[in-house]
């Protein structure tokens, strides 16, 4: 009794318990998707949220991103005469990786956090309770539209967000810094390819599951009060943007090197 | 034969204090049984043991003859259909207005009504706890607490249940609508034969009103069971002690 105690006090073994109840509340809130009834109404209400609501903060992320991208790129290139190369040189990095992982950490910031803590919420006034208890799983009807959800509006918004900091790096190159019109759009033309954005917006997809488990769960299984529901939003906003940024890695590995999908 | 059959429940939180120390309880099916018993010892954890919300350290937990322990969580969901519950602090959906949260289980169960049809019993519903059609719009944060209780209350019996739990349906409500509540769960207990009323409460006069069988909890046991002459006729000290204080009280 005594030595089982000290094993639940140790954090590797919390962290461990942790880490499994998470694969297992991802895995039904996953088979609750594809079980009856379906639950579009509320799938359409997060699409909403987290959609159509982040576009703003995307588009002035994005614009901005692209603009200080292009400066910074536009600096060095220009010490070796090579400023025509800016726009793709961009255009690949936001694409492959900023676009995606700038996108994954405000929208996980902005609809994670409130996801966490409205599922906290409702964990600790007993409001999942309630549903359980009207045989409603709270599974099907709160988890899985909004990983769901996640899932399909991180790739739309990853779409805008590149759109709009080309757009940016469009305007500071051309209006700004004075490079020549045609070989910037040449240039971005020749040497992106669209397997370069399909990687990102695949990697937005990935990045949109991620933060949406992640903050569900920590929601799912808040304790105590108002004070579990803001340690819960807290945990759930952290741990997604550590994720996301060390999945990026082991992501962008798996895509190049093992399935090949991308030249360059 | 027996509604609930509880037999040596016992629960606890962190592996050290017991909350529930071996419990013993049946309740009758058609009956009214109420559950007393001191500020934290245990009541609302044991309805939620009975709910399945809770898992039971050890000890059997059987609700109509069968026991929760072996349901698979599908089974699980159909069974609790059976059951209304009214949380002690109501558990409103706090993103619906009243009568959307009243309408929830009806949208979910009785798809074969029309949506008007569906509204309408929702707001007959409402009627009988006797809310006001000019609270139907509000949310829950925008109504006071005795009010949400009742919405809690519409709630547990929009679908006619057989098992009613009602964990203090009355704390914080005026006289005259604690009489009015307790008069409601008289009326919906005997609107159908078969019914089973489990309610917690405080209130002893309530509870001698109401129940058919009377247990009271103590120190996660049960520390007496049986009507309301053996509350008044017992020799225990306790007991003793928390019927005078509660029909003086009143
Ligand atoms: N989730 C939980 N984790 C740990 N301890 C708990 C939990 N729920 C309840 N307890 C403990 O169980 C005990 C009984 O709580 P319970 O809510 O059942 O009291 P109660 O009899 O309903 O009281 P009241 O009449 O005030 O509602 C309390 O001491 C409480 O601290
Ligand atoms: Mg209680």
């Amino acid at each position: 009794m005594k030595v089982e105690k000290n094993l639940q006090d140790n954090f590797i073994f919390q962290s461990l318990t942790h880490i499994g109840s998470y694969f297992l509340f991802t895995k039904q809130s996953m088979q609750w998707l594809f079980r009856s009834p379906y639950r579009w109404p509320e799938f359409f209400k997060h699409m909403e949220f987290i959609g159509n609501k982040s576009v703003f903060i995307i588009c002035l992320t994005g614009f901005f991103t692209g603009m200080v991208l292009s400066f910074q790129i536009y600096l060095g290139f220009s010490l070796i005469n090579a400023e025509n190369l800016v726009g793709p040189t961009v255009g690949l990095g936001i694409f492959r990786e900023l676009g995606p992982v700038l996108t994954g950490l405000i929208v996980s910031a902005r609809a994670g956090g409130a996801m966490a803590a409205r599922l906290g919420t409702m964990r600790v006034t007993e409001q999942i309770d309630a549903l359980d208890v009207m045989g409603i799983s709270p599974l099907q009807y709160l988890v899985s539209p909004r990983v769901f959800a996640a899932t399909i509006c991180m790739p739309l918004l990853t779409a805008i967000f590149d759109a709009v900091a080309m757009l940016g790096s469009y305007l500071l190159g051309v209006h700004f810094l004075g490079l020549d019109e045609a070989l910037f759009i040449d240039k971005v033309n020749n040497m992106i390819d669209p397997s370069h954005i399909n990687e990102g917006l695949f990697k937005a997809a990935c990045f949109g599951f991620i933060f949406g488990t992640v903050c569900t769960y920590q929601g799912y299984n808040a304790k105590g009060g108002a004070r579990g529901v803001g340690d819960a939003t807290n945990a759930g906003v952290v741990i997604s943007m550590v994720s996301i940024i060390v999945m990026d890695f082991f992501l962008t590995k798996l895509i190049r090197i093992y399935l090949g999908w991308t030249s360059l | 034969m027996n509604a609930v059959e509880i037999q040596e429940l016992k629960k606890t939180f962190d592996g050290e204090n017991y909350v529930l120390k071996g419990l013993n309880l049946q309740i009758e099916k058609g009956n009214i049984a109420c559950i007393i018993g001191f500020s934290g010892t245990g009541k609302s954890v044991l309805l939620k043991h009975l709910l399945g919300l809770y898992k039971p350290s050890s000890g059997v937990i059987s609700i109509l003859g069968k026991n929760i322990a072996d349901l698979q969580d599908s089974e699980m969901s159909s069974f609790r259909c059976n059951f209304g519950v009214l949380f002690q602090d109501a558990a409103l959906f706090d993103d619906m207005s009243t009568l959307e949260n009243v309408m929830f289980p009806i949208n979910e169960y009785r798809k074969d009504l029309s949506y008007k049809e569906r509204k309408e019993l929702a707001s007959a519903k409402l009627d009988q706890v006797g809310l006001g059609k000019e609270h139907f719009n509000k949310l829950p944060s925008q109504v006071s607490g005795g009010m949400r209780k009742r919405v809690g209350l519409a709630r547990a019996i929009a679908l006619d249940p057989d098992i009613i739990l009602y964990d203090e349906p009355t704390t914080g409500l005026d006289p005259i609508m604690t009489e009015m509540v307790d008069d409601l769960i008289l009326s919906t207990h005997r609107s159908r034969t078969g019914i089973t009323s489990i309610v917690i409460t405080h209130d002893l006069h309530a509870a001698f009103r109401l129940g058919d069988e009377i247990a009271m909890l103590d120190k996660g046991k049960v520390l007496l069971k049986g009507t309301a002459e053996d509350f008044f006729n017992t020799d225990i000290d306790l007991v003793k002690r928390f019927v005078e204080k509660g029909v003086k009280k009143t």
